[in-house]
């Protein structure tokens, strides 16, 4: 089968759905591939965090980047709920991050006066509430005794992470996209007279770009055409509650409520390879640091406990690259697609579209891994 | 109103106990389960869905539809067909997403 | 301390029973954990105490003779938790449960699981309003209950469960407004090829016969080949309206309906670890792939009774003392010679009660619309999500069943795909043309019963040696 295309995307997760998205906006024609049921799909594993705050602590670029992204996403989600006509329970009505703990408070404060001091130019709205001022703040909400404070970061949200990318995958497919589900991709061959042919199965698909965007399977892509990006597996557990009324009236890191009523709680971060094993071991430590914050939840029955492997770059910020060997390839990898949703699906899609990565990205390319660069 | 769907087989001298049902007393069988309680009553349902608030009843009786979940003894969500009756047990209908500020 | 043992049984119905006393006479630890108050499973429900009673008679020999396994049970030296829900098994293997809500962990060198079966998940419009069960929960009110629909009662369904409750009911003083039998025309020409069963296993044919006559002597009502039916009411069951074969659409008045389209073993700890799984095309379901003993393909697992094919309690039994011979020999107790000489009487028995197998299955095959129902008929209970909304999900490229739930979060309430599994996989099937074999089933996640966050945050997970 042979059909010409514009991009083809290898990968319908987080990223590839979002870049698929924004590239059929710009009138590309595109192919997005989509592995197989049981792959591992870190998308699944998403906390659903719109996340500034705190976010690039050690790379300034990746820091800016984030804050863009924040910024980009109220008006994203309008568009990509309009298009696709699904909910996605996105709000923006700041974060919080709990100290436990008075030493806590005194470490995490002086972390993010540090990190708010890499961009001062940046309205990062952070603020530090001692336990007086968050029950203040939220007086509805009964803290646990250890709970001595938090940040609250007035540029972070949250979203329905399934339900995002089902409306990126139903705007793009109303875009005009091209959505094959169950083409793993399994080969990338450069064609001589420029451009690619894309392998999955028996299927043969060509196009002018590539954009690998498939998570750990980037490791076996990326090589093909030049782009040898690092990345490993990190395992992350999280735990879901039953639908409950409203407790938690904002996110946390490591404690939202969702649309739904259910309450989320997570994430591991375990490295144990390729292994997707929950382990009744973490669900304890989870457990407990949940009903630290929140003695409330100790009522609350766990309904389902899930383990994904987050896409983990050795810095853990997100690699952008185009190809140097092969004009038109391109990778994108990073474990926050969330937040960089709306950064993906449209500036960095545009950029694409016109043939050329922002220059802001260069520092973000994976050549940082080889030849660091004192910051 | 509707009668009760469910009835007992008579069974003379067969000892009986007292628990309750959102505070009303109800007669009940040592060795029986709450859902057959529940499905004893006027209003069979043990609770509203969080989703919908639709009503259900107990369904499949053996633990794999969880659709008779009610408050016993508080402590929500629990599965009414696996649980005996007890002297002085305190059941509750659920209703809709529950609360867990008492 | 954590305890161990050579061997945790989850289930204390006819195989778990077996097996544990199989085990004992071999030498083993057994600890038994089920989740109700006493021994029986489902078919042998509350047997302890209601076969002595006038109810225990009109339940039939055949429920009654699960009183004497029981007390062996009972004598034979395992240790027996009920009341205990298992959540999660990791390797080690270490089986973590909770009781009286308390966290506990325990540790054994092999696991069995019998945990029977299910019913088959057979969804219809208005299923999910109160006054609609399946038939075996009405069988397990009149065990652990004694107790009967106060109006006339409507059943739904076929097989062998559904005739043996309205005898049952019968005999108990019950009523019946009408059986609506949804097993396709011809069942005389489907059970044919299947004579010389029939012939050899003529006693457990003749029981079947006799319910039959019994129904049509009291009068019963039995409209066949109903191909659809729905339940009609607003929050309660009120009506039922169901299509005769000529198309003519009937009503009546309901206030209680009895659904059945069979049994399906329950694969959910199977799949939760991850076990090798077959589909049974005559039956049409899941069931794990297993040894001669029983053993799956993940070591030390084993699985005996209706969770390795539905066969009855006397097959449940037999398959339940053929796992503990296996499990003998596996552990070192028994030698290969010895194992044969055991097995060989109850592979024989085995083969026997499961020889009217494929003729039940031939002659009750699950109703048509199970496999496309209509879309306003919720197929996810727990979420009140229709076939309608699976179907418009299905469109956004080929999701499988994990997509699916992840789209839609059907199967992620807390009866983790237990009712609608099968129904998202036959939906799936049809609307991207595969085999519903292909399309598989959605990965199932612990906790396998839901506990709280107390329960767990209170679990001294680190007092237990690793």
């Amino acid at each position: 089968m042979h059909e010409d295309f514009d991009f083809i995307v290898a990968g319908a997760g987080m990223v590839g759905a979002a870049i698929a998205h924004g590239l059929a906006g710009a009138r590309q024609r595109v192919l997005l591939l989509d592995g197989e049921d049981g792959d591992y799909r870190a998308a699944k594993a998403n906390f659903g965090l719109v996340w500034v705050s705190g976010k690039g602590y050690g790379n300034p670029h990746y820091q800016r980047l984030s804050y863009e992204a924040g910024h980009l996403w109220p008006a994203f989600a309008r568009e990509l709920e309009q298009e696709s006509g699904i909910a996605l329970q996105y709000e923006n009505r700041g974060g919080l991050n709990f100290c436990l703990g008075e030493s806590q408070f005194e470490e995490r404060s002086a972390a993010m006066r540090q990190w708010a001091a890499r961009t001062p130019d940046l309205e990062l709205g952070i603020e530090m509430l001692d336990r007086a001022a968050l029950e203040r703040r939220f007086p509805a909400v009964r803290f646990g005794p250890d709970v001595t404070g938090a940040c609250f970061g007035s540029q972070d949200g949250h979203v329905n992470p399934l339900r995002l990318l089902a409306a990126l995958q139903a705007a793009f497919l109303k875009r005009g996209g091209v959505l094959k589900s169950r083409h793993p991709v399994e080969h990338i061959e450069p064609l001589a007279s420029g451009g690619f042919t894309v392998r999955s199965g028996a299927a043969r698909f060509a196009a002018r770009n590539v954009v690998i965007a498939a998570g750990l399977g980037s490791n076996k892509l990326g090589p093909m055409v030049g782009l040898d990006a690092p990345v490993r597996p990190q395992r992350g557990q999280i735990l879901v509650t039953e639908r409950l009324a409203p407790l938690l009236p904002v996110p946390a890191s490591g404690i939202r409520q969702t649309g739904d009523g259910t309450v989320m709680l997570g994430v591991t971060q375990e490295n144990v390879g390729y292994d997707l094993a929950t382990t009744a071991e973490a669900a304890v430590r989870m457990s407990r640091n949940a009903v630290r914050v929140l003695p409330d939840l100790a009522g609350a029955r766990l309904v389902r406990q899930w383990a994904c492997l987050r896409v983990l770059t050795p810095d853990g910020c997100p690699v952008y690259a185009a190809s140097a060997s092969h004009c038109g390839a391109w990778i994108a990898l990073c474990h926050s697609g969330v937040t960089l949703a709306s950064f993906h699906a449209g500036p960095l899609a545009l950029a694409l579209a016109g043939g050329a990565l922002p220059s802001f990205l260069d520092p973000l390319h994976y050549e940082r891994f080889t030849f660091p660069q004192a910051v | 109103m509707s009668a009760s769907r469910f009835r007992k087989l008579s069974e003379p001298g067969a000892p009986s106990l007292t628990l309750t049902i959102d505070g009303v007393p109800v007669e009940a069988t040592p060795g029986e389960t709450v859902a057959a309680v529940l499905l004893r009553q006027q209003t069979p349902a043990s609770r509203t869905t969080p989703v919908k608030e639709s009503p259900r009843a107990p369904y499949c009786m053996m633990g794999v539809c969880f659709d008779c979940l009610a408050v016993v003894d508080g402590v929500a969500s629990t599965q009414t067909c696996l649980v005996t009756v007890r002297e002085g047990m305190r059941v509750e209908r659920q209703y809709g997403k529950r609360s867990l500020q008492s | 301390m954590m305890r161990e043992f050579d061997v945790v049984i989850l289930g204390a119905g006819p195989a778990g029973m077996s097996a544990a006393i199989g085990l004992r006479k071999q030498g083993l630890t057994v600890l038994v954990v089920d989740e109700q108050p006493a021994p029986g499973g489902q078919i042998w429900r509350a047997v302890e105490s209601v076969a002595p009673t006038a109810a225990g008679q009109l339940l039939g020999a055949e429920y009654r003779a699960g009183q004497p396994i029981a007390q062996a049970f009972r004598d034979c030296g395992a240790v027996y938790q009920p009341q205990t829900q298992v959540w999660q098994i990791e390797p080690g293997w270490h089986v973590y449960m909770t009781c009286a809500g308390k966290v506990e962990a325990v540790r054994a060198d092999r696991v069995l699981l019998a945990m029977g079966a299910q019913e088959r998940p057979a969804p219809f419009a208005g299923w999910t309003l109160p006054g609609v069960m399946t038939v075996g929960a009405a069988q397990i009110l009149l065990k652990t209950s004694r107790q009967v629909p106060s109006e006339p009662v409507w059943v739904a369904g076929s097989g062998p469960l559904p005739l043996l409750y309205m005898v049952q009911l019968l005999r108990a003083g019950g009523k019946i407004a009408g059986w609506l039998d949804t097993s396709p025309a011809g069942a005389w020409r489907r059970a044919l090829p299947y004579l010389p069963d029939v012939l050899g296993r003529w006693g457990e044919v003749s029981k079947g016969l006799g319910w039959l006559r019994e129904l049509r002597r009291a009068g019963v009502r039995r409209v066949r080949g109903v191909r659809s039916f729905r339940a009609l009411g607003e929050g309660r069951l009120e009506a039922l309206e169901y299509a005769l074969p000529d198309g003519r659409s009937v009503r009546a008045p309901a206030q209680v309906l009895l659904a059945h389209e069979g049994l399906v073993p329950s694969v959910h700890m199977t799949r939760a670890l991850e076990c090798d799984h077959a589909w049974n095309e005559a039956q049409a379901c899941w069931a794990p792939v297993l040894d001669a003993w029983g053993q799956t393909s993940r070591q030390g697992v084993y699985v005996a009774g209706d969770g390795a094919g539905i066969g009855g309690a006397e097959a449940a039994r037999a398959r339940g003392e053929l796992a503990a011979v296996g499990i003998a020999l596996h552990a070192g107790k028994l030698q290969a010679r010895q194992a044969q000489a055991l097995s060989a009487p109850i592979q024989e028995r085995l083969r026997g009660h499961l020889r009217l197998r494929p003729m039940l299955d031939a002659l009750y095959p699950p109703r048509a619309d199970v496999l496309d129902p209509s879309d306003d008929t919720i197929v996810c209970r727990c979420e009140e999500l229709t076939a309608g909304d699976i179907r418009q999900a299905a469109k956004l490229g080929q999701p499988g069943p994990n997509q699916i739930k992840a789209f839609t979060r059907a199967g992620m309430g807390p009866c983790q795909g237990r009712q609608c599994g099968y129904t998202i996989a036959n939906i799936l099937a049809k609307a991207h043309n595969r085999p519903v074999a292909e399309v598989g089933l959605q990965r199932v996640r612990p906790p396998l019963k839901p506990l709280t966050l107390g329960e767990l945050a209170t679990f001294n997970i680190e007092d237990e040696p690793r």
